[in-house]
């Protein structure tokens, strides 16, 4: 293989956008208004296809014959490398959207830092995932003001969501090994300096909101190096489960 | 008005229809014409969103992400085209929540199609080949009918209908192109996709009713057998494409009309669907209940907070 830390960097990427958008495709038709299900699904018809782009490059470099959904639906649990953040369920459409947001906001300051990657192909991706990430970030944002300032019942839904997801949060800033290598090449992001300027952002839209910034200091990780929840072997059953029941077929 | 002025303003509005100009929904019409037109559309607008509900099913098990994409895309056309439905509808002057209630409560009808299970991954490609396909059929010539509203919603539908269909069809040649399995997925989807795609054109024409009216008022351009014959002859030759047998064992040429001949259609089945008594009709109706009873706390959050910036605007002002 052309660069391990390189590959292993993409999939770092990628898995987070193929496990969200499979979380929204979950919902599809069942949310609580037909425009709402129209913006959801259009997230998770952008999610899947940046994945398929990562994927496809991350396919090309590893040298050996692998197509995009090889990488997809073929892993282990454990080879899923994804922030636990996106994995968790569908509980109830504050969460929904609460997840979208906080991992919308990470998602974009990532993508305008990748733009300036060495590597043409992950600067393109990028590029082309800002103009979409911008639209997530203001439906998801959008969203908390209306449910955090709106009525009683929602406030409390939504503020019950912000603090179940909070924990998840911190893990988006850790470090891997394919993150340390490809920062220091000039081709990954160091995401750890995306911290401040992600909380900060954050904290604002909850107070207009009028939500509060939960106050915990305990955080849960653990995804990116493939300990994942409870949630996700379901989540993959499904999402394998006709390349599992039909290996080596075409679709 | 009295009943002389009324009956004026009607020989005036049918002589616009007849000479094909199209009713706007500001302009005057009959009372009939409105109700009728409240129902089919709405009619058509619950069946693209309960539509969602089969065809959703399989979005989190597409087999490759190229799939799981094309899925997603057509699901939310049909979203859409359930969005222009309704919203040509509330033109008629009744509201979303209204039509949502009559589909809850089951006063209001939705294509029977949906109530049948999608059990395996042929079933995508079958819904897109036939159903969509028949679909087509029911709906170009409802390009053209009378209320503008429906009929340009019509138009942009029947672009989206048509890829669709070809989507469906090439999901099921990919499957006979393959594997074993595969092929015989896509025999098992047909066989049972055939009969109730027949069906979705609509009862027999002895046993249809508002025909004539409907033919006056371009709603209904030709008869359901018509319409079926023509979907029978459209489909068979694709299937031949594909290598698949229709599970009609009475299904013949004839040269003489130049049309297939085919069995009989098994109108009990037809009948218990369409009274609430398919497979899936249940299931369907509590999928949309639940959706819009769950997300009742969301649009009264989304309604408060607009009465609060609308609010503070005014606080401003002043
Ligand atoms: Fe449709
Ligand atoms: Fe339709
Ligand atoms: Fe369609």
């Amino acid at each position: 293989m052309k660069s391990e830390h390189l590959y292993n960097y993409i999939l770092g990427i990628a898995d987070n956008s193929l496990i969200l958008g499979q979380r929204l495709g979950e919902l599809c038709g069942h949310g609580p208004s037909l425009e709402t299900d129209i913006a959801g699904t259009n997230i998770s018809l952008d999610l899947i296809g940046q994945t398929r782009s990562y994927y496809q490059y991350a396919a090309k470099i590893s040298g050996e014959n692998k197509t995009e959904d090889d990488i997809a639906f073929l892993r282990l649990e454990r080879g899923y490398k994804n922030v636990l953040l996106v994995e968790q369920p569908n509980t109830h459409f504050g969460y929904v959207m609460g997840r979208q947001y906080l991992f919308d906001v990470f998602h974009l300051l990532l993508l305008q830092e990748l733009q300036f990657s060495k590597d043409q192909t992950l600067a393109a991706i990028a590029k082309k995932g800002i103009k979409e990430v911008s639209y997530h970030k203001r439906f998801s944002g959008d969203w908390i003001k209306r449910l955090g300032d709106g009525t009683p019942e929602s406030t409390a839904k939504m503020q019950e969501a912000i603090d179940d997801l909070w924990p998840y949060t911190q893990e988006l800033f850790d470090m891997t090994d394919a993150d340390t290598a490809m920062a220091q090449e000039g081709i990954g992001v160091d995401v750890s300096k995306l911290k401040e300027s992600y909380y900060k952002q954050v904290k604002t839209l909850l107070t207009q909101a009028t939500l509060e910034v939960p106050q915990s200091t305990y955080f849960s990780r653990g995804g990116k190096n493939g300990v994942h929840s409870e949630h996700m072997g379901y989540l993959l059953a499904d999402l394998q489960y006709m390349q599992r029941t039909y290996p080596n077929m075409e679709w | 008005m009295s009943n002389e002025q009324i009956k004026n303003l009607e020989e005036i509005f049918e002589a616009r229809i007849a000479r094909d100009e199209k009713i706007e929904a500001k302009d005057w019409m009959p009372e009939k014409y409105r109700k009728t037109h409240i129902r089919q559309i709405s009619q058509h607008a619950h069946s693209e969103i309960v539509g969602m509900l089969p065809e959703g099913n399989w979005i989190s098990r597409a087999p490759s992400l190229r799939r799981k994409a094309a899925l997603l895309a057509k699901v939310q056309d049909e979203a859409g085209h359930g969005l222009y439905l309704y919203s040509a509808c509330e033109t008629l002057g009744i509201s979303r929540e209204e039509l949502y209630q009559q589909l809850h409560s089951g006063k209001a009808k939705y294509s029977s199609i949906f109530n049948y299970p999608t059990l395996t991954w042929a079933d995508m490609g079958a819904i897109g080949w036939l159903v969509d396909g028949a679909a087509i059929i029911n709906q170009v010539p409802l390009c053209n009918t009378s209320f503008g509203p429906y009929a340009r919603a019509m138009v942009r539908v029947c672009k989206e209908e048509s890829f669709h269909q070809r989507q469906g069809f090439e999901i099921m040649l990919k499957l006979c192109n393959g594997s074993k399995e595969q092929k015989d997925m896509a025999q098992d989807a047909l066989n049972r996709w055939w009969w109730p795609s027949l069906m979705m054109l609509g009862p027999t024409d002895a046993e249809s009713v508002h025909t004539e009216q409907s033919m006056k008022w371009k709603l209904k351009r030709k008869s359901n057998d018509d319409l079926r014959q023509q979907f029978i002859d459209q489909t068979v030759p694709q299937a031949d494409i594909l290598g698949l047998t229709i599970p009609d064992p009475d299904l013949k040429f004839n040269k003489q009309t130049g049309s297939y001949d085919f069995g009989a259609i098994n109108w009990d089945e037809f009948w218990q669907v369409v009274k609430g008594h398919g497979p899936c009709n249940k299931q369907r109706i509590s999928a949309r209940v639940a959706a819009w009873d769950n997300g009742a706390w969301v649009r009264d959050a989304a309604m408060a907070h607009a009465a609060k910036k609308e609010e503070l605007k005014v606080k401003i002002a002043i």
